[in-house]
């Protein structure tokens, strides 16, 4: 989240697309209600199905699934048709008047540098013209044909309200109206949230569909606001968390990037990381990249890592591949490839796209290990269950061990919620049986490995015997030790340059700030993000002050926020080129003149000039970017492109079939249903219901009570069409596998007409599987694609082709 | 936001019921001197323009009230158990309704529960001493050492409410958590509501609250947004405010206007437990149980029955029994 | 470190003209609250709280897990009972479905109670002492680190990557554990390491 779920209380109106705020975050949602209730504020729900939030919402509008993109570009377009801009923001605020280079182009859905066979780009033209002077070119008129406004301009011409219906299924007086409403809040006392979650990012081109409404949320002066912003509805409780800290393939803590084979020093590595402004005065706050990757080095590898061996840079691994997604791993697991897979409070099985696929990959390791409060299907993957889980277990050969840890009540330590706040909590039960904490195994494992090494030697034993783990018991790392490494603290005490008698930092004393981090090695910091969290006044995030200072939702006080401890990202952005707040009456930092002051930490150097420094300060521009530059695989400009699996052929761009940039495996391209299949007519969709969560809570018997049993959701004409009953048993198959359910006929769904085509969407929650307390059923992703966003690889589990019978139900 | 009730306190101190045996307003089959100051009457105000269906309240139900519902089938509705059981003391039920006025979807989504009327008809036809007790605050409470699972209460009720349990043979129903109230907390549905669709004051404040409600929701198109607090029944202390508050029956069959049962009202009053007085618990019980689980209605022939057994009788009223009834719940 | 047991009870800051309820004064007869006879006793009376976030989604919903025995005396601790806390600014003291059943999780019938071993070709578990099963598990990454460790690439160039092994992370625990399980983890050249973020 750019802001934060109690910010949501300040908004105008909050659209919920591409997620289910009341079904999914039901205690976030209530902040929506408060909006409603307090300042008169609107709901809009657009989504496939009539769902929870919808049932609040004061306007909903279909869509197919996959098609947001089409829907939000054509809310832009209408947006520059009607002059609903927020010039004075935009102007100074987003990269519209920046000049792209010559050769950039767009023509039948594709950009310029395209390879069909890599599938991937040659994105040398996707920038912007650099003058003599270094800086990227503007042109504050916006005459210039390539300034990127008149370019995003001409790009979304083609999303008429006509197009989008033919796309979309969205009846165009009901689009119209949808992009009225939000055309509304471009005026600066009107502001718009964005609440999204899976159902954006769960598509072949994810990273594009949020794209879109963060570029909506510039035109309209929304980012940075109190009640705006694109905000991220975090699934796991700590998935914010991980991600804040690198653990994926190709991030270190703090967003810094894993090295690539292309990176073979540490000098190349940091000479595409300079950062350099793009515009006079800016302070491009990656620019600071190496103190904190040498921080963090020194953080892993403590004396280990020295200026004579850059930091240690060796130790860490190198990349050949963009990333080792969980695709990937299952494709070379599926291959044959890998040979020992860790599964910590993750089930696989259930979560990632085709489970047959899965089942057969994991087969093939040589050990699994598994460590789970819970019983998963994963752990007992090789186990029969009739059609539940066909399997064979004499044939696999995959030695499992399951190790049991606790859950959440029983374990210390800080989860890091969407709007970015760290909060501390406390063990409150003992575990049960032998259960033990996930950093005790790690530990364990560690500490046994690298006896290992020590004792027997082996491959490149380094980073391994030199991991700094120098805690009080090696064997068990308390929280607060691990809490303490991450914010970071001073090595060595550190002189002023200008003046050695005056002492910067003492030795030995945690870091207050990320400002304090150095890159001579005098600094650790595990996670530059975190540092503030954990300082020499105490552990920031066990903060329990929840007075609000002008109501304005911030809660300064409690528990800690990332980074700085602020709650608005781009807070610099609610005030205009002078530093005064687009809306007085929703106030949050203001220029005195002298420097920034407010109910938040501002976003910006304190005394930076509000007419000098943009508010976009990680970026070298300044400014927020509606040309995305190099940025996305896919494009600069988001594109309408058809799920891999489709109803019907692409209406802007014919010939490209689903993301030109998405990265399919040979045989997977086998497993889709091709573009209008007879066979598979129907659009499936899969997501969560409110009474569960993952497959977790089927081990629950409250929540098996309140949703017992597998079902899918189809709309009364479907029924009727195919001679389904309520409440009768269901075959849904797609080319990958296929489920029973009982079905749930439904007015909340409605067949869409999609370029002059009836398409019946059969909806799939993900809830059930083959243990735990709730009746047996499937995974959702019996039938899921095995493809990704292109740039991130989230698994395409919105959109896809299905069939569906009446059925007599399966036999265990 | 209806600023929320403070943590509870696990301080014995603090923990003191505030209300009790002294503040029973009525008790079933018994005659009571009335408080002679009547507690501030609570509610609990269900909002159905601002619930989502999320099932909270029946999860913290079973929860707080340690109830064991049996995991059922889905039936083709998001409604699940399908009705409301002797472990599930509330129920979500989804009615998708199309508005004929402006053609669009509605999707109905009612919290079911005992409604705590003012005026209850469960504690009227209950037949055995002090198994329904009436709390001067409003909270109709069941006390299951009392009851001899007859059931008529079951008949009483205006609302459809209360279940039979088929392991101990009494009768259960929301009790408002009468064990949260009397230390100051709100019922566990209401402190567990994402949205606070369900809040919890006194009943002047939950009037004022579903005013600002009601408010909001004409702004909104809805013309017939209003106060549901049936007075055939005396008002209640579980309210709703309805968004189309003209047809309560739209939200699954919430009746438009509820009153008490005529038998009910025939069985009420001092005839009916001086009768049973006489007649001594088991018999009583015996024949009452006929009337409710024998045929499905009362017919006129067992209102003649019951009239000519209560005839003329004018001996006090009894104590409670001073053994627990054979099919008492085991404490 | 041990939990605050702050009290901050949210100021009537309400927008809507109504200050809540007046709870505190309900009328409720002070002078007569010994005799309480046919009402249940509160059953969080003399229990040990400790404040704790929600397992499930990113709200980050505040809990107090009521339990019986206290660690912090280093004694035993059952919880007994969950509720959200109403002291949290985000989630007020409500739970969704799920959060207001959380005790169910804690003390599911499924829960891992022993490390156990399934041997190739088997179809059952069977118990294995964590001492054994570390062990195992150390032996069997050095033996396949050693074996397909690359440390350099087709050009030459350093690249100290660990492909035959694969690492997935748990996104409902802590910082602490996600830091300790980076390290590690990173540490050994796994680059097939992934968490939740994105199902």
């Amino acid at each position: 989240m750019t802001n934060s779920w109690t910010d949501i209380k300040n908004t105008d109106l909050a659209i919920i697309m591409g997620g289910n705020a009341a079904e999914a975050h039901p205690c976030g949602f209530k902040w929506v209600t408060e909006a409603k209730a307090n300042r008169g504020a609107k709901l809009i729900v657009v989504d496939p199905r009539y769902n929870r939030s919808a049932a609040v919402a004061d306007y909903y509008a279909p869509i197919r699934q996959g098609t947001d993109i089409a829907f939000l570009l054509g809310v832009i377009n209408q947006c520059i048709i009607n002059d609903k801009v927020l010039w004075d923001y935009v102007k100074p605020f987003t990269n519209a008047t920046f000049v792209v280079k010559e050769g950039f182009e767009y023509h039948d859905g594709l950009f310029t540098g395209y390879d069909e066979e890599k599938r991937d780009y040659d994105r040398s033209t996707w920038d912007y013209q650099i003058g003599d002077d270094g800086y990227a070119v503007v042109d504050e008129t916006l005459a210039n044909p390539r300034c990127v406004w008149n370019l995003l301009k001409e790009h979304v011409a083609a999303y008429t309200p006509e197009v989008v219906e033919r796309i979309c299924g969205t009846p165009k007086d009901k689009f119209l109206k949808v992009a009225e409403m939000i055309g509304e809040c471009s005026a600066p006392n009107k502001i718009m949230t964005s609440m999204y979650a899976l159902g954006w990012t769960q598509h072949s081109k994810g990273a594009q569909n949020i794209r879109c409404m963060a570029m909506l949320q510039l035109i309209l002066g929304n980012i940075g606001m109190r009640g705006g912003g694109v905000n991220a509805l975090r699934g796991h409780s700590n998935i914010q968390g991980l991600t804040d800290l690198g653990l994926l393939s190709n991030l270190i803590p703090g967003y810094l990037n894993i090295p690539k084979d292309s990176e073979p020093d540490f000098a190349t590595y940091m000479s595409t990381r300079g950062f350099k402004p793009l515009r006079p005065n800016q302070m491009s706050y990656w620019q600071n990249y190496r103190k904190f990757f040498v921080s963090f080095m020194k953080s892993m590898f403590g004396n280990a890592a020295t200026a004579e061996n850059e930091w240690a840079y060796n130790y860490l691994p190198k990349l050949d591949v963009p990333q080792y997604d969980i695709l990937l791993a299952f494709e070379r697991m599926k291959q044959g490839k890998m040979n020992l897979y860790f599964c910590q409070g993750f089930n696989p099985l259930q979560a990632f796209p085709n489970k047959a696929k899965l089942a057969e990959a994991l087969a093939k390791l040589k050990l699994l290990v598994i460590m789970d409060p819970l019983e998963t299907e994963t752990a007992r993957f090789w186990e029969n269950h009739g059609d539940f889980n066909q399997a064979d277990p004499a044939s696999i050969q995959t030695e499992v061990i399951q190790l049991p840890t606790t859950c959440f009540a029983e374990d210390e330590g800080a989860l890091v919620n969407s709007g970015r706040w760290l909060q501390w909590h406390w063990a409150g039960g003992s575990p049960p049986g032998e259960a033990q904490h996930d950093s005790w195994i790690m530990a364990q494992i560690f500490l046994r490995l690298r006896d290992l090494y020590r004792k027997e030697g082996g491959a490149f034993p380094d980073p391994i015997v030199n991991l700094n783990w120098a805690y009080q018991d090696p064997g068990e790392p308390t929280p607060a030790e691990l809490a303490r490494e991450m914010n970071g603290s001073a090595l060595v005490d550190v002189f002023d340059p200008n003046d050695p008698t005056k002492r910067l930092l003492e030795g030995g004393k945690q870091l207050s700030g990320f400002g304090q981090l150095r890159d001579d090695g005098t600094t650790a910091s595990g996670c530059w993000l975190f540092t503030g969290s954990f300082t020499e006044a105490g552990n920031m995030m066990a903060r329990r002050d929840n007075s609000d200072p002008g109501d304005t939702g911030a809660y300064l006080n409690w528990a800690f926020a990332w980074p700085a401890n602020r709650r608005i990202l781009y807070n610099r952005a609610s005030c205009d080129l002078d530093g005064k707040p687009w809306d007085p009456s929703r106030k949050l930092i203001e220029w005195n003149g002298q420097k920034w002051t407010g109910y938040d930490v501002p976003d910006i150097a304190p005394t930076a000039n509000p007419r000098e420094v943009g508010p976009f300060i990680m970026n070298p521009e300044g400014t927020g970017r509606l040309f995305a530059r190099t940025m996305m695989r896919e494009g600069p400009f988001p594109v309408h492109y058809e799920p891999f699996e489709s109803a019907v052929a692409n209406v802007i761009a014919p010939k490209v079939r689903g993301n030109p940039a998405a990265r399919v495996f040979a045989d997977d391209w086998k497993q889709f249903a091709d573009i209008g299949d007879p066979a598979f007519p129907y659009a499936g969709t899969t997501y969560r219901l409110t009474e569960h969560f993952h497959y977790w809570t089927k081990n629950n018997h409250v929540n098996s009570v309140l949703q017992p049993e597998q079902f899918v959701e189809i709309s009364e004409e479907l029924a009727k069409e195919k001679g389904i009953e309520l409440g009768g048993w269901v075959r849904v198959w797609s080319k990958r596998g296929s489920l029973f359910a009982k079905a749930v006929v439904t007015k909340r769904i409605k067949p869409m007409t999609i370029d002059g085509k009836t398409v019946h969407v059969v909806g799939v929650p993900i809830h059930w599987g083959f243990v735990g307390a709730a009746r047996k059923g499937f995974p959702a992703n019996v039938l899921t694609p095995f493809v990704g966003d292109a740039n991130i690889q989230t698994p395409e589990y919105k959109a896809f082709m299905v069939n569906i019978e009446p059925s007599t139900g399966p036999v265990a | 936001m209806f600023p929320p009730i403070p943590n509870p306190s696990v301080d014995p101190a603090a923990a003191k019921p505030r209300f009790g045996e002294k503040d029973i307003m009525r008790r079933s089959a018994s005659e009571v001197t009335p408080p002679a100051e009547r507690l501030t009457e609570v509610a609990k105000l269900i909002d159905i323009s601002k619930c989502i269906g999320c099932k909270a309240c029946q999860s913290a139900c079973l929860e707080w009230n340690q109830l064991h519902e049996e995991i059922g089938f889905n039936h083709g509705v998001y409604t699940n158990p399908m009705d409301l059981t002797a472990n599930t003391f509330t129920l979500m039920r989804f009615t998708e309704w199309v508005n004929p006025q402006t053609d669009n979807l509605e999707w109905l989504i009612r919290k079911d529960g005992c409604m705590h009327c003012e005026d209850p008809g469960c504690l009227k036809a209950c037949p055995s001493p002090g198994a329904i007790v009436q709390y001067s605050n409003g909270i109709v409470d069941f006390i299951h050492e009392n009851c001899i699972g007859c059931g008529y209460c079951i008949k009483g009720c205006p609302f459809d409410i209360p279940r039979m349990s088929k392991a101990d043979n009494t009768v259960y129903k929301c009790t408002l958590c009468s064990d949260r109230v009397a230390v100051g907390q709100g019922p566990a549905c209401q402190k567990a509501c994402p949205t606070q669709a369900i809040v919890f004051g006194t009943k002047a404040e939950m009037k004022d609250w579903a005013d600002f409600r009601i408010k909001d929701l004409k702004t909104r198109g809805f013309d017939n947004a209003g106060l549901y607090d049936p007075q055939g029944v005396g008002g209640t202390h579980v309210m709703y405010v309805l968004p189309h508050a003209d047809q309560p029956s739209i939200y699954a069959n919430l009746p438009d206007d509820p009153h008490i049962s005529p038998i009910v009202q025939a069985w009420k009053g001092a005839t009916k437990y001086v009768g049973l007085a006489v007649m001594g618990f088991a018999a009583a019980a015996g024949l009452l149980h006929y009337v409710v689980a024998g045929p499905n209605k009362v017919t006129e022939e067992d209102e003649e029955n019951a009239e000519r057994l209560t005839e003329g009788r004018t001996a006090p009223p009894p104590s409670p029994p001073s053994e627990p009834p054979s099919r008492g719940r085991t404490p | 470190m041990n939990m605050e047991l702050s009290r901050r009870t949210f100021l009537k800051t309400s927008g809507a003209g109504i200050a809540g309820t007046t709870l505190g004064a309900f009328g409720f007869s002070e002078a007569e609250a010994a005799v309480a006879a046919a009402v249940k006793p509160f059953r969080l009376v003399n229990t040990t709280e400790t404040r704790n976030t929600c397992t499930y989604c990113s709200v980050a919903c505040g809990i107090i897990l009521y339990s019986k025995g206290d660690l912090r005396k280093g004694e035993k601790a059952n919880i007994v009972h969950i509720e959200g806390d109403a002291d949290h600014p985000t989630n007020r003291g409500t739970l969704c479905p799920k959060g207001a059943a959380l005790l169910d999780i804690v003390k599911s019938e499924t829960r891992l109670t022993r490390p156990m071993l399934r041997k190739a070709g088997s179809d059952r578990f069977e118990p294995i002492s964590w001492d054994a099963a570390l062990d195992k598990i150390a032996r069997a990454m050095k033996d396949d680190r050693d074996a397909n460790f690359i440390p350099t690439n087709e050009a030459g160039v350093t690249v100290n990557r660990w492909l035959t092994a694969g690492f997935l992370a748990a996104s409902a625990t802590t910082n602490e554990t996600a830091f300790a399980t980076y390290k590690v983890v990173r540490a050994t050249g796994i680059l097939a390491f992934d968490n939740q973020a994105r199902v």
